[in-house]
């Protein structure tokens, strides 16, 4: 019987005490801002929208071997000794040409994993994060600067290269077979004689002489 | 012309139907639900008989994709992704399985942030629980209220790793960033903000008659069930068990901190009742705003990074390490071949375990009752599918 | 007011029919008003702002593009619904709220209809609701609509009884069932309003009244009919566009109506606190909306701070709580009266 009044009163008590908080909270300031008239800051670290700077990418393939959903598609092709493909701002000398450099943006999880292992610094996380689109395709972004004129040549010029020093190590092989054993060993074929620099595509190795 | 049902009705598990019960679906799309659960209710009236639920619709491969990744590393977003309300426990779990598989042992800097990276992770996940669970029961205010103290929180993480809710922070061997400058101070000022909302949160929902009414004595979830069951987390101590992972099966220095699990007592009802649930939640934000306190007073110099291997190539063999999420023991199973790619990751879900008692707490009580227990549960479909 | 309209148009179709859409005019502004002001409410208690921009000062044509956005909705029934009932319940629902004013007094000119049993049709009228309700949640031929509908089927009837119980303390001091007359007696300033009389029965007897209100317009903490987070939307989830938008204008006018009740008896209606000053038949209309809007904002505060109720803790506090502290007002004032 004592507790039919007690829960009267307690139920009672704490409505009075539950409608005292929110008749405070009535008269103490939003804590939400007017988006989008209003726009926070985000901090420095944030991580969003990805951006690519295309003169400092070496083609190494460290943010996509990074990647864990496998957003990336790279395509890199082989810079022939003769071009100059300039320097990234971190001072390597680039040795391969990137004309396809696509990043599916909604693949993207902003894990941040393919930043730290890019050795020039070049693909960050920015601060964007408007960038709805009405067409999903429209969210494959291409990074790469090279127009496609210029990747066909590109491609053309690396390919000639191949059939070049294909050509050429089939000569030097059937040079080889000529050469009958015991005598002097024959001088290895032109342009192969430096070892092979760090970082640039290794010419045809000669095979090893008997 | 009245037709009469000549084929019995069965529910999706067979059984059949008694001509007063309906078969009611909480379906994959309700409000209540915390995710995509599907509730089979059959109900007698208001009285619910039977409870049969129907997981799976979150499932997103979690553990295929850890065998298909090219380092370990790689793994720790998609950790991230199973309970995404709780991602840096799930990380600091999974990290502590894979350093366990090296033999690494991280510098003491990296400890320090871990566990306050983790305590507030706690305090946020909780307040989810806790405002979500006040909505289910109709209060609408608390629900921002605690989203409005979680955004603090939020607001922390961004400021250190750049993210807000998947952070990818805790990494095998260390942690992706340093702590910002100025997040000693910050962390403070926001341990000071959020004391007296915990107090302004009991006035408003915790001690309000109605919402005791709603939870004490409901779902009663006697101790020895829910150790048969397996639960684990707030599930368990409300049942009145003092068990908690970083006291009874420390990890990382929680030994150095003083501070207290919190087990449910029976204040309003029964022990193991919604309210214990809600209660024991409640009490651990403010243990863990105690750990945090502590953490952020001794946090020793040091380099975040140095102890992260270059490749993880750990030997051979397998492991199994538990942490304490907010919701429960989550557990790694990791098994290494010798490769730098996992063999095998087996997350042990706490929500999926605590989710399996749910058919045995909701008989006999009504519908509203079902609400308020798979509230008091605090699952994470994310988790509970992986 | 009816003389005015006589002496315009000698007719009884015209007169009848202008003091019937009165309230309407009325209703129709008020709830335009409530439903933003319902939003304004919860979004500061809940430290957030709410509607800011449709019309420019915080939002204040919110409701209106509202309305408009909802009178162009696709009208969609479900296909194995009972087309009929579907159709009926939101006019049902509303003209059970509508129809109760015809007995309240807006001031001491205005009255729709000056019947001696005011309060006894109010009350009876005012249970056209459940039928609109049932009505719906029924012919929706959905199970969660019918558990809406049968929850709010049990409570609105458990309520009627205390909440007529209450009523009747005030009643007894009257001597008359007429609203008009009622308001005539609370003259004479704040104390003689009947809610301050043979205390504490009768201020007892007024929150019960109070809360048995709550019960019949369904709001927090009652608001099981429809409670969101269990039933999506309890008895009104097949509805879309106009009809929910009926459903929703039925609540507010609902709730002005039990809070225009609760003032008329307890709070002296149009009767100014002040005596003799600012009173008057406009200064009437004023003082009772403020009240009945007072009410009105103390439901909305309500609902933004209670979780609610189950079904069976519900129907506790109607026959265990109600009721029976209602008898005990009755007894107390009767016995006051005779002694």
């Amino acid at each position: 019987m004592l507790k039919y009044f007690t829960d009267i009163f307690r139920s009672v008590w704490s409505v009075l005490i539950g409608m005292k908080v929110t008749f405070r909270h009535l008269f103490t300031p939003a804590v939400t801002i007017q988006y989008p008239d209003v726009k926070l800051k985000l901090p420095e670290r944030a991580r969003n929208r990805l951006y690519v700077n295309m003169d400092d990418c070496i083609g190494c393939f460290q943010c996509d071997m990074a990647c864990p959903v496998d957003c990336f598609k790279i395509e890199t092709v082989k810079g022939l000794p003769t071009e100059d493909l300039g320097m990234t701002s971190t001072g390597q000398k680039k040795r391969l040409w990137v004309p396809v450099f696509d990043i599916d943006i909604a693949k993207c999880c902003y894990c941040g994993l393919c930043v730290y292992p890019c050795p020039t610094e070049c693909i960050k996380m920015t601060d964007v994060y408007e960038f709805s689109e009405t067409n999903r395709h429209h969210l494959i972004y291409n990074y790469a600067t090279m127009t496609p004129a210029e990747a066909a040549e590109v491609r053309r010029r690396a390919a000639e290269h191949e059939k070049e020093q294909a050509a050429k190590k089939a000569a030097a092989a059937t040079a080889v077979k000529k050469t009958p054993p015991g005598s002097p060993p024959v001088p290895p074929a032109p342009g192969s004689s430096a070892p092979p620099a760090p970082g640039a595509p290794t010419p045809p190795t000669e095979p090893p002489r008997a | 012309m009245i037709e009469t049902q000549t084929a019995p009705i069965k529910t999706s598990t067979g059984r059949v139907l008694r001509p007063e019960e309906m078969v009611l679906n909480m379906g994959p799309q309700h409000p209540s639900t915390h995710g995509v659960l599907r509730l089979e209710l059959v109900v007698d009236g208001e009285i619910v008989v039977d409870v049969i639920p129907h997981i799976g619709y979150l499932h997103r491969c979690f553990e295929k994709h850890a065998e298909h990744m090219t380092n370990y590393q790689q793994v720790i977003p998609y950790c991230d992704r199973m309970d995404y309300l709780a991602s840096m426990n799930m990380d600091w779990a999974y990290a502590l399985a894979v350093e366990k598989l090296l033999g690494l042992q991280v510098p003491d800097r990296v400890e320090y942030i871990r566990v306050i990276m983790a305590e507030l992770q706690r305090i946020a996940s909780h307040l989810i629980a806790l405002g979500t669970y006040g909505l289910d029961v109709g209060a609408f205010t608390p629900f921002l209220f605690c989203f409005r103290d979680r955004e603090g929180i939020l607001d922390l993480f961004e400021n250190t790793c750049g993210a807000r809710l998947l952070y990818n922070y805790i990494w095998v061997g260390g942690l992706s960033h340093d702590l910002p400058s100025g997040f000693i101070d910050k962390a403070r000022a926001f341990c000071r903000y959020f004391r007296p909302n915990i107090k302004e949160l009991n006035d408003l929902l915790t001690y309000n008659e109605i919402f005791i009414k709603r939870t004490a004595n409901v779902g009663v979830l006697p101790a020895e069930a829910a150790i048969a069951y397996g639960c684990s987390g707030p599930m368990l101590r409300g049942s009145g068990v003092d068990w908690d992972l970083r006291r009874d099966d420390p990890y990382s220095i929680y030994k150095k901190f003083q501070w207290q699990p919190q087990i449910g007592r029976g204040e309003m009802g029964t022990t193991g009742d919604c309210w214990d649930r809600y209660m024991v939640r409640v009490r651990e934000m403010e243990q863990s705003l105690d750990i945090i306190e502590q953490a952020l007073g001794g946090i020793p110099p040091g380099d975040v990074q140095s102890a992260v291997p270059r490749r993880i190539r750990p030997n051979a063999g397998d492991v199994y390490v538990r942490s304490e999420s907010p919701r429960g023991e989550i557990g790694f199973y990791v098994i290494s071949d010798g490769s730098a790619t996992p063999y095998r990751v087996k997350a042990r879900s706490p929500a999926f375990v605590n989710l399996s008692v749910c058919p045995e707490i909701c008989k006999g009580y009504m519908i509203a009752d079902v609400v308020a227990i798979v509230g008091s549960i605090d699952i994470v479909l994310g988790e509970v599918d992986r | 007011m009816e003389q005015l309209l006589r002496s315009l148009i000698d007719s009884d179709i015209f007169v009848y029919t202008v003091m019937a859409a009165l309230p309407l005019l009325w209703i129709l502004p008020y709830a335009l008003f409530a439903v933003w002001l319902e939003r304004k409410v919860s979004a500061h208690m809940q430290d957030r702002l709410g509607p800011m921009r449709v019309g420019g000062w915080h939002g204040w044509a919110q409701t209106i593009a509202d309305i408009l956005k909802l009178i162009q909705k696709e009208d969609i029934v479900p296909a194995a619904a009972d087309k009929r009932l579907h159709f009926l319940a939101p006019f049902i629902v509303f003209v059970g709220s509508y129809a109760a004013y015809a007995a309240i007094p807006f001031s001491s000119a205005f009255i729709g209809s000056g019947i001696n049993i005011g309060l006894f049709y109010i009350i009876a009228v005012s249970a056209l609701v459940t039928v609109g309700i049932l009505m719906a949640g029924w012919s929706s031929n959905n199970k969660w609509s019918l558990f809406g509908a049968m929850r709010s089927a049990a409570q609105i009837v458990s309520y009627e009884i205390p909440s007529t119980l209450a009523l009747l303390t005030v009643v007894m001091l009257a001597g008359t069932l007429n609203l008009q007359e009622i308001n005539r007696l609370q003259a004479g300033g704040l104390t003689n309003w009947f809610i301050f009389r043979k205390f504490p029965f009768v201020a007892i007897a007024f929150v019960i009244s109070f809360v048995a209100s709550l019960a019949e317009t369904n709001r927090t903490p009652f608001d099981i009919p429809e409670a969101e987070s269990e039933l999506v939307a309890g008895y009104h989830t097949e509805y879309s566009g106009m009809k929910f938008a009926l459903f929703f204008l039925a609540e507010y006018a609902n709730m002005f109506a039990v809070s225009a009740i609760s003032a008329t008896l307890f709070l002296g209606g149009w009767r100014s606190p002040l005596k003799k000053l600012m009173s008057g038949p406009v200064w009437g209309a004023f003082w009772f909306i403020s009240k009945g809007m007072f009410f009105v904002f103390v439901q909305m505060w309500l609902r933004w701070t209670l979780p609610r109720l189950r079904v069976d803790q519900l129907m506790y506090v109607s026959w265990k709580v109600l009721t029976p502290w209602a008898f005990a007002c009755i007894f107390g004032v009767g016995l006051w009266m005779v002694l």
